[in-house]
Parts: structure tokens; sequence; C-alpha cells
């Protein structure tokens, strides 16, 4: 079965789809393309080439948070038969440092080891077993420093520095906005609340871990497979950290085992680009071990946030003030994005007339925090929701109305003075829920409770945007070619990483071309052939890359009817119309098949192309220009709201989910399958984020690197989920639509710590809601004489 | 010292070089190249890898070679039929949409495809009980259980209808 002759092949596997006779439609579930490959065991994922004269490569990591590096010693691997290779930062002629931002992390360790997961030397084998034995043969000599593992101890003064020449110390980013005056505001409330949140380090624990791999070609070009959400970006970083022409490097990104934002940005792309440097021409393959994975990937970040929320007695929201502290480990990554959506998403979809929002980005020697669905809005949303639900308990009102009273609707402006312009669904949202029985008939369901066991309903409300922000331009471009074979095919700018965009361009293509599903081939994102149009992330993919795409196909399709009208010699194509395979001139009913109209175009007659740039909010906030650059504000946001049933056992702080419910305005939906996927496994992370998703840390040392001790959901650990729409159309969207990728993931964590204060009477601020710290509370609360 | 063993996959037979420590997983991806069954941790904790020997799921990372000598197993690359129909379990997948990323995929249905023939018409939570050992991080699950119920109910010639509800 092995296929030893050919080298593997660059394009991932596309088979026939079996439903292929189907025209798409917008707004019917239809099955997606890709699944056929993946349900079969076809599907080439980058972890799946093998063959052809094909070597491994592998990463000696620090395994030491903290240290001057003052030697590599390779001699020991380099002497054993069958390693070609052990490379060491002296290989580099680049940059050797990556980054989004700030590009600050290192491919192979030079100066400084900032956190255990660094990658000290890069080695080379003819198998994966000599190349275990070479990692291990190769050592490094360092000089310890010490470390900082905290926040708070990373922001002392005499703090030692992750970065010296960091002109913000272990600041990597602090955002701050000001609006209205919280000082005098607080004089003007009635109540005020007062908490302090922690939120856990999570992994993404995507079932593919890091993978990729590299060859460069006769022609001198390097090409890297990876397993990426940012093939453009990458290709880019590479290039600067390697030193090569970035028109040398070809990324091509597959379908993506998962990706959850942790394939946003450089993960094995330059270390196999550097390998495949030193192979002689043979293809190189890097797939990290799901240890490594935990201990090198980044992570969302731990987050420490400080609320003060007031109100009026009639409930209206009148200051808050936050401060927010997030963990971002060694390396910029994405953090200074991260606080910054972060901050803009502190205070909710609320109208509040005084804020004041802080927040740092501090270095650390821990793992990397970086991009993680949810975004930083994963935490503060946390928080806030949270802090809604003790207003409403102060001010004994009912914790829906009161966020009701309070929500954002089209026109407003919210906390951070942005105007909503667009389709704005909140109010719809939480009067969905309030009307659902789950949530009218709580009361008598928490009443049957059994013996030791306590019930409680939650509720939160929710907000995410969409896109990057005002600065960094968010923009796809969209390519649709009639091939000579008078086929349709599709190239598609951004990655689909298992959310299905690629079966949703499929979907939109076909639509507006009226062709088959197997008269439609799409070409995966490959710098060398489809056009750049930004990360697979941000909640943006559909909605920009779709925008792109329309225009695309109806630029195209107006030429092939305008070129049938020509041939067909009628005057006007309004009379002409696509069906699958043709050209019908509807009043006579003579066609051209496509393939022949093919014939008489060009390639560039055949090919249609459009750029979109999404749209970004006008006013001008009051923040500096760094946070600008960092993507605030926004001007596009979707809504929802959650309700969450817990039964919490007494005896052994078992928190059991019981029921879950998700109403959302992410506009209209294009494929309903697809979009219950994102709802739906959005909130399957977010009950492991409330519940049992800990990435533990001991001086920078990760403790939990493997799914035996960080728990992520199995099927039996996941509730009935009930999933509404509110389709309101968004007039910016692609027939519609907002992104959904993102903001379900926010809504379980909040909901189910409210959903247990509300059955237990206590409130525990640092999650997750692991079975101790809700024993730990109930006793707490016990001896407290059982009132709160 | 590399030993030869024998063993049939999806029916054909074949006799692999391996290492006394080798697991099938190794052999099945690396040596064979069945890509279709995944690793997503190799140690035994996502079933990712789940294939069947001698009908019984198992994680094949973990499953020394040694042991499948003379034995059947069966990957996902096995259970369409010589026809190249897809199974009811894989069409059932498609149609229900069971598949996001798809890594956890072959794993998943291999597991429903062992508890469909041990249990034709299993409960929701018999359905749940027979994947809790294979992770995804993608679903929420909510579409793999009623991708196993359909395919439950159209090889058992139920009407879609009822599978629907349960
Ligand atoms: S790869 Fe075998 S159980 Fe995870
Ligand atoms: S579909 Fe991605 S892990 Fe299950």
């Amino acid at each position: 079965m092995k296929n030893k002759d050919k080298p593997p092949e660059l394009q991932p596997f596309f088979d026939k789809n079996i439903a292929g006779d189907v025209v798409p439609s917008i707004g019917i579930s239809m099955p997606r393309i890709d699944a056929y490959a993946k349900v079969t065991g076809r599907e080439r994922y980058a972890a799946d080439y093998y063959g052809f004269d094909m070597i491994w490569a592998g990463v000696k990591r620090a395994g030491i948070p903290h240290a001057r590096l003052k030697s590599v010693n390779t001699q020991a691997a380099e002497n054993l038969p069958g390693v070609i290779a052990v490379l060491t930062h002296k290989n580099i002629s680049g940059s050797n440092r990556q980054g989004v931002i700030r590009k600050d992390q290192p491919v192979l360790v030079d100066d400084k080891v900032r956190h255990c997961g660094d990658a000290v030397a890069l080695v080379l084998a003819e198998d994966k077993e000599t190349l275990a034995k070479a990692i291990k043969l190769t050592s490094a000599d360092f000089e310890p420093l010490p470390g900082v593992f905290t926040t708070e101890t990373a922001l002392e003064e005499n703090a030692p520095l992750v970065h010296e020449d960091h002109p913000g110390g272990n600041v990597l980013l602090k955002a701050s906005l000001e609006i209205g005056s919280v000082q005098s505001a607080k004089e003007h409330c009635d109540v005020l609340v007062e908490a302090c949140f922690e939120t856990p380090l999570v992994e993404h624990a995507y079932l593919e871990t890091e993978a990729g791999w590299a060859q460069l070609k006769e022609d001198g070009k390097l090409e890297i497979v990876a397993s990426t959400q940012t093939p453009f970006r990458d290709r880019m970083e590479v290039a600067d950290a390697l030193g090569l022409e970035p028109e040398r490097i070809r990324m091509i990104a597959p379908y993506a085992g998962g990706a959850f934002g942790g394939k946003d940005g450089v993960t094995v792309q330059s270390l196999l680009g550097l390998a495949a440097l030193h192979a002689n021409g043979r293809p190189v393959k890097m797939w990290w071990s799901r240890e490594e994975s935990f201990i090198a990937g980044t992570k969302r970040h731990a987050a420490r946030m400080y609320y003060r929320l007031g109100a009026k007695a009639d409930g209206s929201l009148h200051s808050l003030d936050t401060r927010l502290y997030f963990d971002t480990g060694p390396y910029d990554h994405l953090g200074g994005v991260v606080i910054t959506l972060a901050l803009e998403h502190s205070g909710g979809p609320y109208r509040i007339p005084n804020v004041s929002f802080k927040g740092w980005a501090v270095y650390t020697n821990n793992p990397i925090g970086g991009a993680f669905r949810g975004f930083g809005v994963a935490q503060v949303t946390a928080a806030m929701e949270q802090m809604m639900d003790m207003l409403a308990e102060k001010l004994a009102m009912d914790p829906l109305k009161l966020r009701l009273k309070n929500a954002v609707r089209k026109g407003d402006k919210n906390c951070v003075g942005v105007t909503l312009t667009h389709s704005t669904g909140l109010v719809e949202c939480l009067e969905a829920v309030a009307r659902h029985p789950l949530w009218t008939e709580r009361a008598a369901w928490k009443s049957k409770a059994g013996p030791f066991k306590r019930r409680g309903a939650g509720i939160v409300a929710l907000m995410h945007a969409s896109g990057y922000g005002p600065v960094v331009p968010d923009v796809a471009n969209a390519k649709v070619e009639l091939t000579a074979e008078g086929k349709i095919k599709v190239y598609c700018g951004v990655v689909d990483m298992g959310q299905g965009n690629a079966a949703t361009n499929l979907q939109i293509a076909g639509s507006i071309l009226c062709q088959n599903v197997d008269r439609i081939e799409l070409i995966l994102p490959d710098t060398d052939r489809t056009l750049p149009s930004g990360s697979a992330s941000a909640s943006r993919c559909t909605y920009t890359f779709g925008n792109a795409l329309i225009g695309a196909c109806e630029t195209l399709k107006l030429r092939i009817l305008q070129r049938a009208a020509d041939l067909l010699m009628v005057d006007d194509c309004d009379e002409t119309a696509l069906i699958p395979g043709a050209v019908r001139h509807l009043p006579t009913g003579r066609e051209i098949p496509l393939h022949r109209l093919a014939t008489f175009m060009n390639e560039s007659e055949r090919t249609a192309t459009q750029r979109f740039r999404a749209p970004t909010a006008k006013e001008i906030p009051p923040v500096g220009n760094e946070i600008r650059l960092h993507g605030f504000p926004h001007t596009l946001f979707s809504y929802g709201a959650h309700l969450v049933r817990v039964e919490v056992n007494e005896l052994t702080g078992v928190v059991d989910v019981k029921r879950y419910l998700s109403v959302s305005d992410c506009g209209k939906i294009i494929n309903p399958h697809v979009y219950e996927q994102q709802i739906q496994g959005a909130i399957a992370q977010g009950i492991g984020y409330a519940l049992s998703e800990e990435v533990q840390v001991n001086e920078g040392k990760v403790l939990t690197a493997d799914l035996a001790t960080f728990i992520i959901p199995a099927a039996s650990d996941v509730p009935e989920i009930e999933s509404q729409p509110v389709e309101i159309y968004e007039p910016s969207g692609p027939y519609g639509l907002k992104g959904v990728g993102e903001i379900a993931t926010n809504g379980p964590l909040p909901a189910i710590a409210n959903a247990v204060a509300d059955a237990c009477g206590v409130r525990i601020f640092r999650s997750p809601l692991t079975p101790s710290r809700v024993l730990r509370a109930l006793r707490e609360r016990l001896s407290e004489g059982g009132v709160h | 010292m590399k030993l030869t063993i024998g063993f049939s996959v999806n029916g054909d037979s074949v006799e692999v070089e391996v290492l006394p420590h080798w697991n099938l997983l190794k052999v099945l991806r690396d040596v064979l190249e069945l890509t279709g069954a995944k690793q997503g941790c190799g140690e035994g904790e996502c079933g990712a890898c789940t294939v069947l020997v001698n009908g019984a799921p198992v994680n094949s990372c973990i499953y020394p070679v040694l042991e499948v000598e003379g034995k059947e197993v069966t990957t996902i690359e096995g259970l369409m039929d010589k026809s190249g129909r897809l199974h009811p379990i894989q069409q059932a997948f498609l149609e229900k949409a069971g598949v996001q990323c798809g890594f956890c995929t072959p794993g998943m249905i291999m597991s429903a495809f062992a508890l469909l023939k041990a249990n034709p018409d299993p409960t929701e939570d018999e359905i749940r009980h027979a994947i809790a050992g294979n992770m995804c991080r993608c679903t929420g699950y909510v579409q793999i259980v009623e991708s196993v119920q359909h395919a439950a109910a159209v090889m058992s010639g139920r009407s879609q209808e009822r599978a629907g509800k349960e």
C-alpha cells in the first residue's frame, strides 16, 4: 500500500460529494462538501502526509522557564546514526524573531529562554524513533534567571524582566479608556457592587496538534504545508525570521483538524522552513505531541479582573470601573490585541454613561497567552455577567429585567462610545429567553431537586465584535473562475479550520452561478494560488470573504451571461439565465453549454475577483493611537442571550449542566446545520471552561500536559442544547449574515456561575467551578450561618 | 530487531516488519499509510485512533502491534462497501452534520459502528456512553449523537421521523 515512488502531493484531497446534483441555495442545510472526505478517512490533513523519502523534524524544548542560554550541545545527537542535522539559532540567517504585532519570539532561542516551551534546537532525523533519541541527546547549558509567574509579581518594581529591551518593562500593553467620570458618578449611584474574578489558563485542545511538512523544491521555492489559520501572514513571518524573500515561500493550508485561535500565527511553520532548508530537498514533517502542544502552544490568557459597578435604584447602570490583568506569557503573540478586545467588551452589551476601563497584558515566564475563540471577551463576559447578577440581587430585581433595562439597541452608544449603526438584536434575544419555559417554569423545576441536590438557573447577555477594527484593514479578496472545462473554481482565501466556511463558499458560488455541487471545485488557501484574505479568526471569515465572494460571483455571472447573449445573438442578457452546466436563452429555450462558452473566453475573461473591506467604526474614541492600532473600536457586533439550568450535588460538589438554551442574533443564516455546529460547539467549549478546564502551571511548568488531567467535555458531559436564532437581517453582511464563530463560547462560564449562585446562594469568583471549589464554597456558606 | 507479523486490514492480508514496541496506529499510519485513523494524543485518552480489532473498538495508539498477529483490523477506510457506497453511519454523519474539522470523525464513526453492531437500537444515553471515549472539540456532540441515531434508524429500517425525536 505504501507509495515509495512518488513524492507526496501538495494539493488537499477532494472527492465528489454524494449529493453532487444539487444546486445550492442560501438558507438551507446542505451537507458540507468537506464531509465526504472526512467520513471516509480520505481527507489529508497536514499531519497525514507520509511517503516518499520523508524525514522527521522535532524540537528540543528548554524545559526551564527563564534562563540565559550559554551553549547548545549538539555533538552527541549529531553522532547518532540516522540524524541528518541538529540546528540552532546559529543556522538562522534572518531575524530569528516571530510575532504578529511585536516580533519578540525566537524561532530558536539565541539569547534567553523565556518559558519552558521555548525551542532550543531543531533536530532532523530519518525516522521518529531516531528523532526522539536525538532530541534527548541534545542538551543546553543555561544560566538560570529568576522568573515571574504571576501578573502581580511581574508588575512589581524590581521584578525580573522578561524582555530587557521592552520600553514598557513587563507590561506588553496597557490599554485604558475613560468616558464620563466614574469618580463623580459614584456619588450618584444608589448601589455599588464590587468583585474580583479569576479565570484560568486554557488550552485549545484541538484534536489535531500542530503539524505540517515542508520541502525545498528544485527551483528554490520553499513549500510549507501547515495546519494554520493564517497562511498569508505566516509567509511573511517565516520570510522575515529565516531571512528569505517572501516570494520564495509558498504556504498551503489544508483543512485543519481544529484550531480555535491556537493556529492563528506561526507554530511549526518557521521551524519546518528551517528544517527544509537543511534537508537536501527531502520533505520534512513535524507533528507536535500532545504534551508538546500543551507546553509550547498558545493558550487562552489567564485573567484577574477587578470590577466595580454602580447603578440607580431603578436598575439603570450608571458607572463601571474595571481593571483587567491578563497574563500574556513571554511573548506578545496576540496579547495586545486580546487585551484591547477584552477592554472593549468589558462593560458588556449595556448602556453605561460613565466608565473607566484599564487593562494590562503582562509578560511572565508562563506559557504563551494568545488567541483563543472568544479572544479576551470570554474572560470579561465571565466577570461582567456575574456582576449583573450580583447587582440584580442587591437591587432585588429580576436579573433578566435588569439586563433588558440596560440592553443596547440600534442607535444607542455602547459603553465604549460607539454608536450602534448595524443590526442590534440583543433585546430580541433576551425577550426570547424571557418567554421560554426553561425560564418561566424554573421555580417549579428548582423546587423538585432531590435530596442533597440544589437546582438553579442562570442567564447571560452577550455581544461579540467581528473583524479587525479600524486600522489593520479587514480585507478579503475572492476569486472565481469558469474553467476551460466549463466548471466553476472558487479560490478560498480564508482557511477552513473545521468551521465549514469552505462549504459555505461553495454554497454561495453555487447559488449565484446556479451550478450543482459537482460542477464546483474549491481551491483551499495557498499563497501561490488564492488571494490574500486575512486570517480565519475574529468571527470574520464568512462575513468578509463571503461579501467578496458574492461580488466576484456576480461579476463572473454577468460576464458569462453577456458572452452567451453575444454568441446566441440576442440583445439583452436579461433574457438569459445560468442553469447547471449551461446558459439558457429563456424566450427560445436555446442553450449554450458552459464548456463551449468557455472556449470563447480567455483566462482573464473567465476569472473574476473582488475585494471587500469590512466597515469600521467612524467615531474617534478617547483612546491612544496604540490602542486603535490594536483594533479598537469595532462597529459590527453579534448578540446573544443564554440560559442554563444546573443541578449541584451538595455531597460531591459536582455541577451537572441539565439544559442549555442559546438565543443568538448573528444575522441571517446561510446553512442552518453549520450555524448550529458553531453554536453548539462553542457552548461545549464554554462548559469545559466553566467547569473543568484549567492548565495548571507551577513556576512556569505545565502540570496538566495531557487530556487525562486537562479535562475537556466528553459526550456524556454535554447536555441537550437548544439553539434559537433571532434572524435579523444585517444589511452589510453577505445575505444578511453576521459572525457566529465565537460569541456562544462566552456564555457558559458566567451563565453556569450565575446558576450555581442561584442554586447554592454562594458565588465562586475563581473558575473553573470544580467540585472542590464548589464544596469549599458550600462549606464556607454553612459556617457563615447559611446567609448570603 | 524487526519482526514480521501478519494480520488482515479491511479484508486484505498484510505482512509488515515491525519493532516489538510499536503500536498498531503507527503501523497503520506510517507503514501502511492508512491515515484515516488519527492520532490526537497517542496515550489512549482521545479516541481519535479508534479502529476495530476482531470487531471490538480499540485505541490503536496504545494497542501493541504484536497482539494484532492473525487478527482482523477494520479501519475507517474499510467501511464503504465494494461499490464505493458509504456505510449508513458515514452517510448519516454527512447528512446530519456530525462533522466539523473531522479529525475525531473516523474514530467516532468506528465507535458508533461497534455500538450499533452490539446494540442496533441504542438510547441517547447509550450512544453518549459509547462515544464518551471519543473526544470532539468542535461539535458539542449534539449533531454527532443525532447522526448515530439517524444511522441506527436507517440501518434497522425504522423511519427517520422517529430517529429525529429520540
Ligand atoms: S490517539 Fe489514541 S486515544 Fe488519542
Ligand atoms: S469535528 Fe473536530 S474534533 Fe470533532
